[in-house]
């Protein structure tokens, strides 16, 4: 060898720890678009919003639609049941905060930051129990509604006022109202 | 040069015949050029010994990239002229829209895509009978024809091919394509043409079913590229090339990173090869 | 494994883990496995190959999750991964050319072992794993190609599966069994999926008996002679891992040029046209790496006979070891096999070649002296050469030998790597 023995650890041990942490990092690379594939693709992207109509739904009616694979509860409540739903304290809740996505989060869960501004009657939301993902009842007119008249979680007795406020039962969380804009006074887009 | 060098030296195995990696590359560069050869054959008698027109195309090689205003109009073209036979069924109206395409803004895909009224592949209303809407950029682009029958029997018993990956299933696919809608001609004398058929120079058997699809003037170009036959000809190819590998720019991109990568790692283990060999002899 | 392996447990979890597991045993083993310090480049293959399949374990499984076995939805669901899922094209089109060079690093592998008599005892049982892994990698690979239900695909499953009827008497009821019906449809495809999925896992079991076969005897090595002392080997790692860590990236290389910028290179145009159960493609070729056993499978004019020579070109691999009656192993010292060998090659090339080639004219002859060479380079030139074949003489150790190699004729070398210093 030309290099003389003295220096030759040093230069070989940087040598082996370059390479070994230069494979390292490649190998991290490529790790990524193995765990990636795994995401929601562009097709599935593509389909993140959806519109409806509302205009054939009643007062005390309700709809279920289908969004990203999973139920959106539309209600149009009635007097009565927005009504109940303001009567009551925020210190009755289970979970203050309002589970909306169009507010900032910790917005507090009284009926106005439930329902869209200016649009009470209609209450929309995510129909999937915040407690293990069941479709809780209380859509149509004959299921059980649960002690406060709004839904029902049947796996696990879930409670749900007329806002979709958890009162009662092992789930954590208001029900997750979307994001939404309403395109004219009878039509929506969720998403 | 001598002897000796190598056993003053110590010249590490890696150089050395027991051992060597120049022989063995060469070795193995021979026999890839030898299957290169196998598949260039393999693609010729494929395409029936007809000498394609080679044009030049932005996307060629490992730099080649697409030219957006290209692709631009080359969908216009696909859309005022073959869209009317041919279908696209695996490419959505948001695709032009994506990053390494024609990159539309997505206000101009929603503008695009609303002029086509299309039924509702998945959705019934409320009485059960399919929704008519206007397309949204989800949609795929709507095919010209219900089914296959109903495509033969509008075009005189010939089936006219979807575009989706046409450019990809011909052997050198878009010198082909190409030279066919540029390789219309005079039948030449004494060649008795079939009904309906007409001449084309690059075409298997010479008689194809589709009438020359373009001329000069045909669509309107507003960027003032001219508007020839020739012209319409590159872009139309150019955006069934994209459609056929809409993700030829991400994949070029990357093979850059990764092969720039492998070639540093592959210096530093012939270093570390050598250094480790070095006191083996 | 190779009798003294001399495994101590560091601390008291491994010693724990030693008494009811010895896997860290095993991870010595291979660490210190020793390897003659004369093996060449041809050896890397064998890690090569350890990758190939694991990186087609890894894609495969990616794949099948976006992937749908059903007539009407196999060809769009490929063309779905490829644009919409992340990264999808890449993953489709690395399994696609993976396959390639799979086979690629599998025949040179072969053929590596043909050259430096590999398969000679005491090695035989690691050469007939090896024509196993072979077989197997060959049906993965024929029903992986008909899963994008192109034009190809289903033409290839329609002539392969028909094969199976020209046995006598049972050939179509094995064919509609084959089928799971009256021609090749979707329980076709279904179950090709299935077993397309499976076959990879076996292939990695039969894997870890080649090795456990390798490490019994240990590496041949390019001079043939058998191992004597400490001196003629060193430890797998860090020399070998070292090695064929480099010869690995070099692959790579090759693969990531096929992958990124040439990726349908090695694929059929026809396979991008849905599969059209009434159109026979004008111009239908396997996929290159069955084109020699497709030449020769044209080559015979006879249904039956076609297929048997078909498969005897891969029987005769198994019976190798006892048609060459040479004791050197190495065709460094046997001139005559040298000579043997390439042409050899050489004929396993052509009929590659004429396998792409349309049935017709000079081709078909040609074929068929190359079919005729092909059975005759292995049984008759081989045990002819085992009785009248005079080799060169062979060095005394591996020691000895590279010593030699460095003092006394290092001039091939000196051209083969000029001098930087």
């Amino acid at each position: 060898m030309a290099v003389t023995d003295t220096d030759e650890p040093t230069r070989r041990d940087f040598l082996y720890i370059a390479t070994g942490s230069f494979t390292a990092i490649g190998g991290a690379y490529l790790v990524w678009p193995l765990i990636d594939q795994m995401n929601p693709d562009a097709s599935a992207l593509a389909l993140a919003s959806i519109e409806v109509d509302l205009s054939s739904i009643e007062v005390g009616q309700s709809m279920t639609v289908k969004w990203r694979g999973k139920p959106v509860f539309i209600r149009r409540r009635s007097a009565e049941e927005i009504e109940a739903a303001r009567a009551v304290p925020l210190s009755d809740l289970i979970d203050p905060e309002a589970r909306n996505d169009n507010l900032p989060d910790g917005s507090p869960a009284d009926d106005q930051n439930r329902a869209p501004a200016g649009k009470e009657e209609w209450l929309i939301m995510v129909g999937i129990c915040t407690h293990l993902g069941c479709v809780p009842k209380g859509q149509s007119m004959s299921d059980k509604k649960g002690d406060f008249g709004g839904w029902f979680c049947p796996c696990h007795g879930s409670h749900y006022d007329t806002a979709g406020r958890i009162r009662k039962g092992p789930a954590p969380q208001n029900l997750e109202v979307p994001v939404l804009t309403f395109l004219s006074d009878t039509k929506i887009k969720i998403g | 040069m001598t002897d000796t060098t190598h056993k003053t030296e110590g010249r590490p195995c890696i150089f050395t015949r027991a051992c060597g990696v120049t022989p063995f590359l060469t070795a193995l560069a021979i026999a890839v050029l030898g299957y290169t050869f196998v598949f260039a054959g393999d693609a010729k008698a494929a395409g029936g010994g007809i000498e394609y027109k080679n044009v030049e195309w932005t996307f060629d090689g490992p730099f080649g990239t697409f030219d957006r205003s290209q692709l631009k109009r080359g969908y216009k073209v696909y859309q005022e002229v073959c869209s009317a036979c041919h279908s696209m069924d695996l490419v959505s109206f948001r695709n032009l829209s994506q990053p390494g395409g024609p990159e539309f803004s997505e206000a101009e895909v929603k503008v695009i895509a609303a002029e086509f009224e299309i039924v509702d592949p998945v959705e019934f209303d409320e009485a059960g009978d399919p929704i008519e809407r206007p397309a949204l950029p989800r949609d795929r682009f709507p095919a010209p024809f219900p089914n296959d029958n109903a495509a033969r029997a509008s075009n005189g018993g010939a089936l006219p091919p979807d575009f989706s990956v046409l450019a990809k299933a011909r052997p050198n696919g878009v010198n082909y394509i190409y030279s066919l809608l540029t390789g219309y001609e005079d039948a030449p004398a004494g060649l008795e043409m079939n009904e309906g058929m007409s001449y084309n120079a690059y075409f298997e058997g010479h008689q194809i079913g589709m009438a020359p699809p373009l001329s000069d003037e045909i669509v309107e170009y507003e960027d003032g590229t001219p508007m020839t036959l020739d012209q319409y000809a590159k872009d139309v190819v150019a955006f069934m090339y994209w459609a056929a590998e809409p993700k030829m720019e991400e994949r070029k991109q990357i093979g850059f990173q990764v092969i720039l990568y492998l070639l540093v790692l592959a210096g530093l283990l012939y270093f570390v090869t050598r250094k480790l060999w070095a006191d083996q002899h | 494994m190779s009798g003294d392996h001399t495994y101590q447990p560091s601390n008291a979890f491994t010693r724990w883990l030693d008494e009811r597991l010895p896997i860290m045993g095993i991870v010595d083993h291979m660490m210190d496995y020793p390897t003659p310090k004369n093996i060449n480049y041809w050896w890397t293959f064998g890690g090569i190959l350890s990758f190939c399949l694991a990186s087609q374990i890894v894609t495969g499984v990616i794949l099948a999750m976006h992937y749908t076995p059903h007539v009407s939805m196999a060809f769009n669901s490929i063309e779905h991964i490829m644009r919409d899922v992340n990264y999808g094209h890449l993953i489709r089109y690395a399994h696609a050319n993976g396959a390639s060079m799979f086979f690629i690093a599998v025949y040179i592998h072969m053929f590596r072992g043909l050259y430096y008599g590999s398969y000679k005892a005491p090695r035989e049982v690691l050469w007939i794993l090896g024509v196993v892994i072979f077989l197997l990698m060959m049906a993965a690979g024929f029903m992986g190609y008909v899963l994008p239900w192109g034009q190809m695909s289903f033409w290839g499953a329609t002539v392969i599966t028909n094969l199976f009827s020209a046995i006598p008497y049972v050939g179509d009821a094995i064919r509609e069994l084959l089928w799971g019906g009256f021609s090749v449809d979707n329980p076709t495809l279904n179950r090709f999926f299935s077993l397309h999925y499976l076959i990879p896992f076996i292939i990695a079991g039969v894997v870890i008996l080649h090795i456990w076969a390798l490490h019994v005897p240990g590496n041949n090595n390019p001079l043939g002679i058998n191992v004597k002392d400490k001196q003629d080997t060193v430890p797998f790692h860090p020399y070998m891992t070292a090695k064929d860590g480099f010869a690995l990236v070099l692959f790579l290389i090759l693969f990531s040029y096929f992958v990124f910028f040439n990726p349908n290179a090695m694929g059929h145009p026809d396979n991008y046209i849905r599969a059209n159960a009434l159109v026979t493609p004008a111009h239908i070729v396997p996929e290159w790496y069955y084109l020699p056993f497709y030449a020769i499978l044209r080559a015979v004019p006879d249904k039956l006979g076609g297929v048997i020579a078909m498969f005897g070109a891969i029987a005769v691999l198994f019976i190798l070891p006892w048609l060459d009656r040479s004791a050197v192993r190495s065709a460094r010292f046997r001139p005559l096999y040298r000579q043997f060998f390439f042409i050899f090659l050489a004929c396993c090339l052509g009929l590659g070649y004429l396998g792409a080639m349309p049935a017709e004219g000079i081709y078909v002859i040609a074929s068929r002296i190359l079919t005729i060479y092909y059975f005759a380079h292995f049984l008759v030139i081989l045990p002819v050469l085992g009785m009248i074949e005079k080799p060169k003489p062979l060095p005394e150790s591996i020691s000895k030998a590279v010593l030699d190699a460095h003092g006394g004729s290092a001039s091939a070398n000196a051209a083969a790597a000029p001098e930087k210093r």
